[in-house]
């Protein structure tokens, strides 16, 4: 089954979802496929659920929203830039992405 | 009697000499505080500074100028002699008002720097008192003011820096129903603030003004900044259009934070506002700087979106037109201090003065402290064992191990400030790991240290 190298990284305090770790270098399936429905390739709401299913610690429910994204507060950066600049959810995750997970930060 | 050599003499001379002149330098430094603070006083009293006044004070549209004065040129020389800011830049600072809200650790350092750096008139909010715990990072404060509001405090230290520089200060909780005048009456609105209700707060209200906001926050190692509602950009609403669940927001107070963090974060707040005012890179992209203290690259800047079209504060159809009540919309508390948690009632937990009976008794028991292990760290009570709340469930073998077949035996715990404990308890009772008692002690480690034993340290 052909893969896809990504990085995966954490910050504000996503980390510590995910056992302290800043940086995770993952391989995941280059495509998906929902219910009675065709392979398609693997987009940012397959890479969310993986991420939760696959690497999430404990309490998913502070990393997955309700509606297959992120919860509230949380940012996702592809390649250094907002993902709202590239399609969200349906974004195509490409080999060697970079794709940064952001906790907003209250505090100062 | 034998007599000292003459380079003792010297010696001792010239140390008693620098001595001398090291609190020669104290007494002046302290003389000029009490001098400034007294007349600031007398100040308020004549004007009766109450919040109208204040107000009125900060409407005035302050006298603005078409060129500097000689003590000024002087001052500002460093700036002026800069390629891209000069004579020009330092008059747009001079001509412009900044608000900072909250004079904490991203206030403390942004102030000074605005201050000194020669902007007209600066506004600094804030209800807290200085607090001996708010020194690593607020360096803005000092030790003798213990107690005293942090606005005036914040002021009182431009004050000293620069008296060039018009500092107002609020000594106000910014809430939906003072915010807007105090909003409009200022060019650049500066977010030092420490939690997500007055962020959003300060979000809307900078968009019904049209005023820039340069939000800068901290946390632990890390830092964000992001300018909102400028040259296009998004507001915070077009970022995070639904406040965060309240259980995943952390404050300074039990996350902690490296002091350095927010004042790196503050200094750049004070930066990008002081090219705001100058009309410096006016064509950048809206963008976010991310600042983690530990990683390898400290600092990285990514490419934000635009201001959204469908945004319901800044958007071209807003549904939101006025101020709303903050504090129900982010189901959280407009400060950052944490509130008591009653997730079991009263009868079913123990007071810390029951706690200390059953230890002068020597009634044997199990004393499960739930705090982080960097915590039991600074402190504890003898013999306690440590099981952070986030590890209970995967160790609780570890609990029934200690019981070592005492089945009975009573398990009492405790955290800093009994919140963590209940949930603690909970989960020992579900369980069912002793047949004994499982209590939690109300008010935790802070109150021990309050009630029963002054000695214990509080952090
Ligand atoms: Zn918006």
């Amino acid at each position: 089954m052909a893969t896809l190298n990504i990085n995966l990284q954490f910050s504000g305090g996503m980390e510590l979802l995910f056992d302290n770790q800043k940086s995770i270098n993952v391989q995941i399936p280059s495509t998906f496929s929902d219910k009675a429905v065709e392979k398609h390739a693997t987009n940012m709401r397959d890479l969310i659920a993986w991420t939760a299913e696959n690497l999430v610690q404990e309490r998913p429910e502070l990393f997955l929203g309700n509606d297959g994204s992120v919860r509230s507060g949380i940012l996702v950066l592809v390649n250094d830039a907002d993902w709202e600049l590239e399609g969200e959810l349906e974004y195509e995750v490409q080999d060697g992405d970079e794709i940064v997970f952001i906790s907003t930060l209250h505090g100062g | 009697m034998e007599s000292p050599s003459i380079e003792t003499l010297t010696a001792r001379l010239s140390q008693l000499e620098q001595q001398n002149e090291a609190l020669r330098q104290e007494v002046a430094a302290l003389r000029l505080e009490q001098k400034t603070y007294s007349q600031h006083k007398v100040d308020s009293n004549a004007n009766g500074l109450d919040h109208a006044t204040l107000l009125s004070e900060a409407e005035t549209p302050f006298e603005k100028v078409t060129k500097l004065t000689n003590p000024e040129i002087a001052r500002y020389g460093r700036q002026l002699i800069l390629p891209g800011f000069g004579i020009q830049g330092q008059l747009d600072l001079r001509n412009c008002s900044m608000l900072i809200v909250g004079a904490g650790g991203l206030g403390a350092p942004c102030a000074l720097y605005l201050g000194a750096a020669g902007v007209g008139r600066l506004g600094i909010v804030d209800h807290d008192t200085v607090d001996i715990s708010n020194l690593h990072r607020q360096v803005i404060h000092n030790e003798a003011r213990q107690g005293m509001s942090k606005a005036e405090s914040a002021a009182l230290s431009v004050r000293l820096i620069n008296p060039h520089c018009k500092v107002v200060a609020h000594d106000l909780v910014l809430d939906s129903s003072n915010a807007q005048p105090i909003i409009n009456s200022y060019d650049i609105i500066i977010d030092a603030t420490d939690n997500a209700a007055t962020r959003y707060l300060l979000n809307d209200a900078c968009i019904l003004g049209g005023k820039p906001l340069v939000s800068g926050s901290a946390l632990r190692f890390d830092g964000q900044l992001t300018i909102y509602n400028y040259r296009g950009g998004p507001c915070y609403r077009c970022l995070f259009p639904t406040p965060p669940p309240a259980e995943t927001v952390t404050n300074c107070s039990d996350g902690g934070v490296m002091g350095v963090v927010p004042g790196v974060i503050g200094c750049l707040q004070a930066l990008e506002a002081i090219k705001i005012a100058a009309k410096i890179n006016e064509s950048d992209v809206p963008t976010m700087t991310i600042f983690s203290a530990n990683a390898s690259t400290m600092f990285r800047t990514i490419k934000l979106r635009k201001r959204k079209p469908d945004c319901i504060m800044c958007g071209d159809a807003p549904t939101i037109t006025k101020l709303i009540d903050y504090v129900r919309f982010c189901g959280a508390s407009a400060t950052d201090k944490t509130p008591d948690l009653f997730l079991i009632p009263m009868k079913e937990r123990m007071t810390v003065e029951e706690y200390k009976h059953i230890k002068d008794e020597n009634a044997p028991h199990l004393l499960l402290d739930v705090r982080e292990k960097v915590q039991f760290d600074i402190c504890s009570l003898p013999s306690s064992l440590n099981i952070p709340l986030k590890d209970l469930s995967k160790q609780i073998d570890q609990v029934k191990d200690q019981l070592r077949g005492q089945s009975q035996l009573p398990i009492y715990v405790v955290c800093r400030r009994g919140n963590d404990s209940q949930p603690a308890a909970r989960l020992l009772q579900e369980q069912g790991v002793t047949t004994g008692e499982i209590r939690d002690i109300v008010g935790g480690l802070d109150r021990w240290a309050d009630k029963i034993d002054p000695e214990f340290p509080k952090y």
